[in-house]
């Protein structure tokens, strides 16, 4: 099962070293993992998406505690939260095929922020279901390059 | 030192470990090391001891802190030094010591070109430290060494790495004595919570095949006096880890031992057949439990501990508490005193237990070959000191052998490397446990391998006139791996042969130490009279059984029901 965990941390140096090496530690695959400031400029919110058990994913969340500069972690309720991911896809369009990617865009509320003679850039914010489901229906027409964050999320409410 | 005066930052980490009431530092110094070698050349309240190979300066450090419950403190140079701590730092981790490892580091500006004598050690010790730091700005320096002594000895104890670049020594740096340490993300739960103290308290009240199955973390804690109330309070029979041995007093009618793989029959039997088991500050090593599955089938479990990442990791509790031992400890007898008890409940269990110890008790036999025993030689350890020395350890076979014929009867006298099972820790360690209690008889019990790892520091025990006794217990194998070489690989030796080696006692005299053999039984006695009582640190050969097991023994992932060795004579040698 997916659990996007959300954790508060002391903006300092080595802090994603300590957190990212626990999980390696503990035989995780890290999905995704996206790091920014958080509303107080002294923390960090990391949040990471990992697919793993009940037990080991509550074993790393202690464990997790346990490092001096974390300070909160919540693993988030998919029902309860809202989060989003922002994808770049470079997509290979000439003459119909460039229709269409602009059709599937336009459905995506995708923006088109680079363009050339062979290709199309777009960006577009979503879910991470809604970026699968735009990549599926551009595969057919070349994707040449990703680029994603990683998903960010919060509680919904008042978390 | 008058406060808020401008200083250097290597004297001030001085004044700042001497304000944490450290009095002796183990080292080695090195280039980038000399700043802060220099301000301890000055220093009136630390005493500096320089070892003779950095390893052990962390185990030193390590059986100081064992031995007295204060922070062990080590320091080295950059690069070698430093990556020659990781195996004391690593021990210290696995056996959740409070202990602060100062590492020098080339300059600053210097970090990340490969220079001289650069390791990165914050980055290398990631996966061992409870903490680290690297501090660049001097300013920062005694901070950082009072919350390094704050982390590394509250909540579940553990080493904490201060790398320092060379210029941080050098710079400006105002001293002002710290008082608080506020960390946000570091709150250590020591009050067990009251409801979940009171559901145990209930459970352990209705129990009838209770056991206590005690841990390091009693010790840690301090818990033993209300361990020996909730004891006797119920009348709980009492199983110790390694980690846990000297908890509770060995010559308590409800002391069963040690469990685990080298426990004895009684302890494993117990806590296979008991319907309540109540850990306290042990953690469910497969040392201890052999096979999950099976352990404590029977069992309902409380698991109190201070780290809640240990609560539920490799058992489930019907009762968690996260709590300090003593806090929580002293909880439950406050509410068990409450509540009425008929001692008739857990009779027939006592007695069953009883009469298990009578039935198997741990024994052996007399060598043939005219070698001594190791067995006896602990035994006379045992009895020549009175049940009453410190004795640290190596690891291997003696190690079990000196859990299971030495009477432990208090707290932090067993000295051992539990976790890492770190060969060469014995030596260095017990240096540093007699420097911490110079009042007491310390000995090392060690084997002809681990000595060999570590026998250079007999080098800082002369030096510091440290009077350690060493008894080297002589078989000339590596012998526990020899052992699980007979059992199981077919008695196929493959390189556990260590007869060739050097003559202890001769060593022990070029370091100009006291150096003795012994051969013969009754010359036991005596000789560790003789060592104990000449002052100075000195190192007895006790030339013993060659091919000797440690018995009983509950094979690795076995149930423990499947115990060799156990079931008195017939079954010594299945």
């Amino acid at each position: 099962m997916k659990h996007t965990l959300s954790i508060l941390v002391e903006n300092k140096p080595g802090v994603l070293t300590r957190v990212a090496g626990l999980f390696a530690r503990r035989g995780f695959n890290i999905e995704s993992l996206a790091v920014g400031l958080s509303e107080d400029p002294k923390l960090s919110r990391i949040t990471i998406v990992i697919d793993g058990d009940e037990h080991p994913v509550d074993q790393v969340t202690k464990q997790l505690h346990k490092l001096i500069n974390v300070l909160k972690i919540r693993d988030l309720d998919p029902d309860n939260a809202v989060s989003a991911e922002l994808l770049l896809v470079r997509v290979a369009g000439e003459g119909d095929k460039r229709t269409e990617a602009l059709q599937i865009a336009e459905i995506f509320k995708a923006k088109i922020v680079d363009v050339d003679r062979r290709a199309i850039t777009l960006r577009v914010v979503g879910t991470n279901d809604k970026l699968e489901a735009l990549l599926e229906l551009l595969q057919p027409l070349g994707v040449l390059e990703v680029v994603r964050t990683g998903t960010i999320a919060m509680g919904r409410g008042r978390g | 030192m008058t406060p808020d005066k401008k200083t250097k930052g290597a004297k001030a980490l001085v004044t700042a470990l001497e304000d944490e009431g450290c009095d002796v530092i183990f080292g080695f110094p090195g280039g980038v090391a000399i700043p802060f070698y220099d301000a301890l050349y000055d220093a009136k309240k630390l005493r500096h001891v320089l070892v003779r190979h950095e390893q052990g300066a962390a185990h030193a450090a390590d059986g100081y802190a064992r031995a007295t419950g204060r922070v062990g403190v080590c320091t080295s140079t950059s690069g070698p030094g430093a990556t020659n701590l990781i195996t004391g730092i690593a021990n210290a981790y696995l056996d959740s010591v409070p202990l602060v490892a100062i590492t020098w580091q080339v300059r600053s500006d210097l970090i990340g070109t490969d220079a001289f004598q650069e390791a990165d050690m914050t980055g290398i010790t990631l996966p061992i430290v409870k903490h680290s730091y690297l501090v660049k700005d001097a300013a920062d320096l005694p901070q950082v060494a009072h919350e390094a002594f704050h982390i590394a000895s509250t909540g579940r104890p553990g080493p904490v790495v201060i790398d320092v670049p060379v210029d941080a020594a050098l710079g400006d740096c105002v001293y002002q004595r710290q008082v608080s340490t506020d960390l946000p993300g570091y709150k250590p739960t020591v009050k067990g919570h009251i409801k979940q103290i009171r559901a145990a308290a209930k459970a352990i009240n209705e129990a009838q095949r209770p056991v206590l199955y005690l841990g390091g973390g009693v010790i840690s804690a301090g818990a033993a006096p209300e361990i020996l109330q909730l004891a006797e309070l119920r009348r709980l029979p009492v199983a110790t880890t390694l980690m846990g041995l000297g908890a509770f007093p060995e010559t308590h009618e409800l002391s069963m031992g040690m469990l685990g793989m080298h426990g004895t029959v009684t302890a494993n039997y117990a806590v296979h057949e008991c319907d309540l088991l109540i850990a306290v500050g042990a953690r469910f090593d497969d040392r201890v439990t052999g096979k999950l599955k099976a352990f404590a089938p029977h069992a309902r479990i409380i698991h109190v501990d201070v780290d809640p990442a240990e609560i539920g990791k490799n058992v489930a509790p019907l009762i968690p508490i996260v709590g300090d031992a003593k806090h929580v400890c002293a909880g439950l007898v406050n509410e068990l005193q409450g509540m009425e008890w008929p001692p008739e409940r857990t009779e027939p269990w006592l007695a069953r237990i009883a009469e298990r110890r009578r039935e198997f008790p741990l024994h052996y036999e007399d060598p043939t070959d005219g070698t001594l025993a190791p067995q006896f030689v602990i035994q006379e350890i045992d009895r020549v000191t009175a049940h009453d020395a410190v004795v640290c350890t190596d690891v291997g076979q003696h190690q079990m052998w000196a859990t299971q014929y030495y009477t432990y009867t208090f707290p932090r006298q067993f000295i051992s490397s539990g976790g890492l099972g770190t060969m060469g820790f014995g030596l260095p360690a017990s240096i540093g446990a007699k420097i911490g209690r110079p009042d007491a008889t310390v000995v090392d019990i060690s084997g002809d391998g681990g000595f060999q790892m570590t026998m250079q520091e007999l080098a800082t025990a002369v030096n510091y006139d440290v009077p350690v006794v060493v008894c080297i217990l002589n078989n000339g194998y590596l012998g526990m791996v020899r052992q699980w070489q007979e059992l199981f690989w077919n008695k196929r030796y493959s390189f556990t042969c260590i007869d060739v080696q050097p003559d202890f006692k001769l060593l022990a005299e070029a370091f100009g130490a006291v150096g003795m053999r012994v051969t013969d039984k009754d010359q036991v006695e005596p000789a560790l009279r003789e060592a104990i009582a000449c002052g100075r640190p000195a190192v007895i050969d006790f030339k013993t059984s060659p091919e000797e097991n440690v018995y009983p023994m509950v094979p690795a992932g076995s149930e423990i029901t499947e115990m060799i060795g156990g079931h008195g004579k017939d079954g010594r040698k299945s």
